[in-house]
């Protein structure tokens, strides 16, 4: 579905010759097919390594006016039972895919300019140099090399854990910063391939000095509590990255000859890639640190030690309080506005903030009940659950392959989100989607909610491209003193896969609730575009 | 920085004074190596690069002399304590709370492992422990001991370590010769932690990884002597006592005795700065360390202990003769050292066992047989001996025509001509006549007699 846009032509011209026979009214979507069919053709001509996964990382500010009239007439299709549904839900990407060609053109063609006298100069140095990748030879070997101009698409390097050459650059990254590379554990199901997948019981700290001196005692903490789960969830991920950082700014002194501003940023790198080993970074967590490394290089140079150090603590605390708290009692208080008496509430897993609504709810004296739905290996929802019941409001507790049979029970349902992405699809934990789908089609309103410091310029249409894989030896459970899958990796067909996110299209959710007030899922981009306006 | 190392070595080796009359315990030589080089080895291989040894002057001489330590690459900052023997160990803690700026970790000089030090130090990191350590299955020891009367095993006073379902989090520690009439645990253990594994075979590496708090507290509170004997079982005591608020203190006046204890414990749980960040992320974390009953992770108890109990590879504590045997038996092979030092001079028609381990400069004449012994450096070994199961220290004289069983003989000895000797332990500089036989003897000086 995602590389709809070179192969699904044909047949969407099938679909609209019979949509023309047939006399519907799909003028607009005609119109729109027919114009992204004359931008394929010129797209053809000139690139040819455009291939769907490298779309989704692009930065795409515009095809979101171009999807905001998809969804309202899709509607009314998807009830029609024939064989356009597939090429309706395909033609917004590829729309979204052409659309996005289009605008990012201009740019790429002065890159792709640029790049190709890099290419020229480097071609030149490396005659005789065994041509260890840089980016572009990476880029290349993935799409048919192109003659005219190699436009490079940056793949995050988390994602292509199956090229070994990157493999290669990530390891020469961390040797040069002193961290140890973490090895990937297990058998990994092939449409995972390209992902990390590390172990438990393997931690990085086997491989570090004990009084660690390369990296700071509170980010070796740090990183030990996220691998084993003792820091979970996207806001205490953050919360606690915060603070570390807090303690390192603290302990910071500037070496002689350098200013703080470059300096600390530098030092602050290592410290991130191993946070990185010890489990990949969340999407809040990028845009913290994105955050500080803004406010560090903006110090004035004429700052002294303490003062820089004084302000930067004070601006970290300031970002938590804005984008943490305050955001959680905004939201809390919009989303209260939705929660009515006698309202059942159907609640995923364990969101931080989703339980803060309820509780300031309960607390506000509104009278409702929850079903918690909780799902393997994680549980997390047996946390939540003993979280609501502690203030009192009345659970019930299923799991998740139970939804379909709650769910005419349920009035609303809240989620909380991991990240939001720019396309309006929702991050969130493995089987959000799916409730969202049950919750869709029982006519039971979504809410998801969301600080908009989570907002995220990535674009995902699916959980393969850009996922998290835990331990695999999580899902191994004892029952009775009998461990079926105790030797799983002995069984050569046998892959055992533990996602950790997945993402749900904006189609299934009515409202997202943020600091900023309740937004349809679609409007992240608007979001996204006044945030970076106002920084 | 992260950690502070702390080695303590002025120990008198209470429990083998046969052996260490002479040589502090620190230096008694385990598989041609001073015991102290294994603390110290495994400190230096982990990437400590600074330890603070508490020791007494003589044992300081004697390092500073000896060559193995010379060739241990860690800054050594000694401190020297009387050896009266008055001083405990968390006395001595007490003594360097000037050079301690970080958090500790204490271990003991009899210590000889492989354990992983990781293992340790990340569940003090990953939970906030105030208090990590490290604990082994105990091994029988199989090797006879000289001077033991029979085979009746000195009844040890057994430990009763209690630990939670996933093993790692202390609840419970308490020796039997403390417990009179039974073993009574408090019922707010039982209801934070319903189940409760109780081990007793488990031995005590005297590894501990403590906060600094801890040794700020023992600076205040100046009855506490001892580690093992007192801190650490305060400390698990402590992990379930209540803590007053500051409120509840200045009522009653017959309060001041359980004043002093709960300044103490605030003492304990002085806070971090941004205290109140770390209850964030803990509130919002999705995590929680049991499940059963409504209370949040830890049980919202600050103070923790934890406790990592290995059950493969080695750990134990040379501090009587009989794991002194069965150190020197088992620890050459911890590392991959070539058994017969190149300096020694060995002649050819001497058979000598896969493990045995020959010294430096040693020199064994024709027709000897040394099987599963220890040899130390500079001892001499003329024809026709038979060396087997036993320990020969430094710079022993055995004559031609002698038999060495299962025995220990301790630094400059003289073996006299034909002597038969099973299962004794011949004191440091003694005199053994020739063609003299001693069975389970422990043969010393008299001047060492009078010291009981």
């Amino acid at each position: 579905m995602a590389d709809s846009g070179v192969t699904d032509g044909p047949d969407q011209k099938n679909d609209i010759e019979q949509a023309k026979n047939d006399g519907r009214e799909l003028t607009k979507e005609e119109k729109q097919r027919l114009r992204k069919e004359k931008k394929q053709q010129k797209k053809n001509k000139e690139k040819k390594e455009d291939k769907a996964p490298q779309e989704s990382v692009k930065e795409k500010p515009a095809p979101s006016p171009a999807t905001a009239p998809q969804p309202p007439t899709q509607t009314p299709q998807q009830k029609v039972p024939s064989a356009l549904p597939a090429p309706v839900v395909a033609g917004p990407d590829a729309e979204t895919g052409a659309a996005s060609e289009k605008a990012t053109k201009s740019k790429a063609e002065l890159k792709a300019e640029r790049r190709a006298r890099q290419e020229a100069d480097r071609a030149s140095k490396q005659q005789g140099k065994k041509g260890d990748g840089p980016q572009a030879v990476a880029g290349k070997s993935k799409a048919p090399p192109s003659e005219l101009q190699p436009v490079v698409k940056r793949l995050p390097e988390h994602v292509q854990v199956d090229n070994p050459e990157v493999l290669k650059k990530l390891a020469k990254k961390l040797e040069r910063q002193q961290i140890p590379l973490r090895s990937d554990y297990g058998y990994k199901v092939s449409l995972f391939s390209h992902l990390h997948q590390y172990s438990r019981k393997a931690p990085l700290t086997q491989q570090l000095s004990i009084p660690s001196t390369v990296i700071h005692p509170a980010i070796v903490r740090l990183g030990l509590q996220y691998s084993q789960g003792i820091v979970a969830g996207s806001n205490a991920r953050s919360v606690a990255l915060l603070h570390a950082f807090k303690q390192v700014i603290r302990d910071y002194t500037t070496p002689p000859n350098e200013e703080l501003s470059r300096d600390l940023v530098n030092k602050l790198k290592p410290y991130i890639s191993f946070l990185n080993q010890c489990r990949p970074l969340s999407a809040s967590m990028g845009n913290a640190i994105k955050y500080i490394k803004k406010e560090i290089s903006n110090i004035p140079s004429q700052y002294k030690d303490k003062e820089a150090k004084g302000k930067l603590i004070n601006c970290i605390d300031c970002y938590i309080n804005e984008k943490i708290i305050l955001a959680a009692k905004a939201i809390a208080k919009y989303a209260i506005e939705k929660i009515s008496d006698g309202d059942v509430i159907l609640v995923y897993g364990c969101s931080s903030l989703v339980n803060n609504i309820l509780c300031e709810a309960f607390e506000k004296n509104r009278k409702f009940r929850v079903i918690v739905v909780d799902s393997r290996p994680r549980l997390e929802g047996r946390e939540a659950l003993r979280r609501l019941v502690q203030k009192g409001i009345s659970c019930t507790y299923v799991l998740i392959s139970a939804v379909s049979y709650i769910l005419p029970e349920v009035s609303k349902v809240f989620l909380g989100a991991h990240a939001l992405l720019a396309n309006g699809y929702v991050m969130s934990r493995v089987g959000t989607s799916q409730i969202a789908l049950v919750a869709k089609a029982f006519n039971v309103p979504v809410l998801v909610c969301c600080e908009t410091y989570k907002f995220c310029e990535r674009v995902q249409t699916d959980s393969f491209v850009s996922n998290e894989l835990d331990d695999p030896d999580d899902l191994i459970v004892t029952r009775k003193g009998k461990t079926q899958l105790e030797h799983w990796q002995d069984v050569p067909s046998l892959g055992l896969l533990n996602l950790v996110y997945d993402v749900t299209p904006p189609d299934f959710v009515d409202l997202v609730i943020t600091d900023l007030g309740m937004i349809p899922c679609t409007s992240v981009p608007v979001v996204l575009r006044v945030k970076n306006v106002d920084m | 920085m992260e950690l502070q190392a702390v080695l303590m070595a002025a120990g008198g080796g209470s429990r083998m004074t046969d052996l260490t009359y002479n040589t502090p315990k620190a230096m008694l030589p385990v598989g041609n190596k001073p015991v102290i080089w294994y603390s110290l080895n495994l400190l230096e291989r982990v990437g400590f690069e600074e330890v603070i040894v508490i020791t007494t002057k003589e044992v300081q001489k004697m390092m500073s002399t000896d060559p193995k330590i010379k060739e241990v690459k860690v800054k050594l900052d000694v401190v020297c304590i009387q050896e009266d023997g008055d001083m405990g160990t968390a006395d001595a803690l007490r003594h360097i709370q000037q050079k301690i700026k970080t958090d500790i970790l204490v271990l003991s000089c009899d210590l000889i492992t492989d354990v992983a030090l990781h293992e340790v130090v990340d569940l003090f990191r990953a939970h906030g422990a105030t208090m990590a350590m490290l604990m082994s299955k105990t091994h029988e020891f199989t090797e006879t001991v000289p001077g033991q009367k029979g085979k009746k095993k000195t009844a040890e006073q057994r430990d009763f370590v209690g630990v939670d379902h996933s093993g790692k989090r202390l609840l419970f520690m308490a020796n039997e010769a403390d417990l009179e009439d039974g073993l009574s645990i408090r019922k707010s253990i039982m209801r934070k932690h319903p189940r409760m594994h109780i081990k007793t075979g488990l031995v005590d590496a005297h590894l501990y990884c403590l906060k600094k708090a801890v040794v700020d507290f023992l600076a205040e509170n100046k009855s506490i002597s001892s580690i093992r004997g007192e801190l650490v079982p305060y400390l698990v005591r402590k992990q379930f006592s209540k803590v007053n608020s500051s409120k509840i203190k200045e009522d009653t006046d017959d309060q001041s005795q359980k004043n002093s204890d709960s300044l103490a414990h605030q003492e304990l749980l002085k806070s971090s700065e941004d205290e109140n960040l770390l209850q964030l992320a803990q509130e919002r974390s999705c995590w929680n360390d049991h499940r059963g009953d409504m209370s949040e992770a830890y049980h919202g108890g600050k103070l923790r202990c934890y406790v990592h109990i290995m059950d493969q590879g080695l750990c134990f504590r040379v501090n009587t003769l009989a794991s002194y045997i069965e150190a020197n038996r088992l620890a050459p092979k911890l590392f991959e050292e070539p058994a017969v030092h190149p300096s020694a001079v060995i002649s050819e028609r001497c058979q000598m066992g896969s493990d045995s381990i020959i010294g430096e400069k040693c020199q064994i004449a024709d027709k000897t047989s040394i099987k599963r012994a220890t040899i130390g450096n500079y001892t001499a070994i003329k024809e026709k001996v038979k060396v087997a199961n036993s320990i020969i220290m430094h710079h022993v004289t055995i004559e031609e025509g002698c038999n060495i069983q299962g025995s220990v003989i301790c630094s400059h000895a003289v073996i006299g001509r034909g002597a038969d000797l099973k299962y004794c332990l011949v004191g440091n500089g003694q005199r053994i006549e020739a063609e003299s036989e001693r069975t389970n003897e422990v043969i010393v000086g008299t001047d060492q007699l009078m010291e009981i």
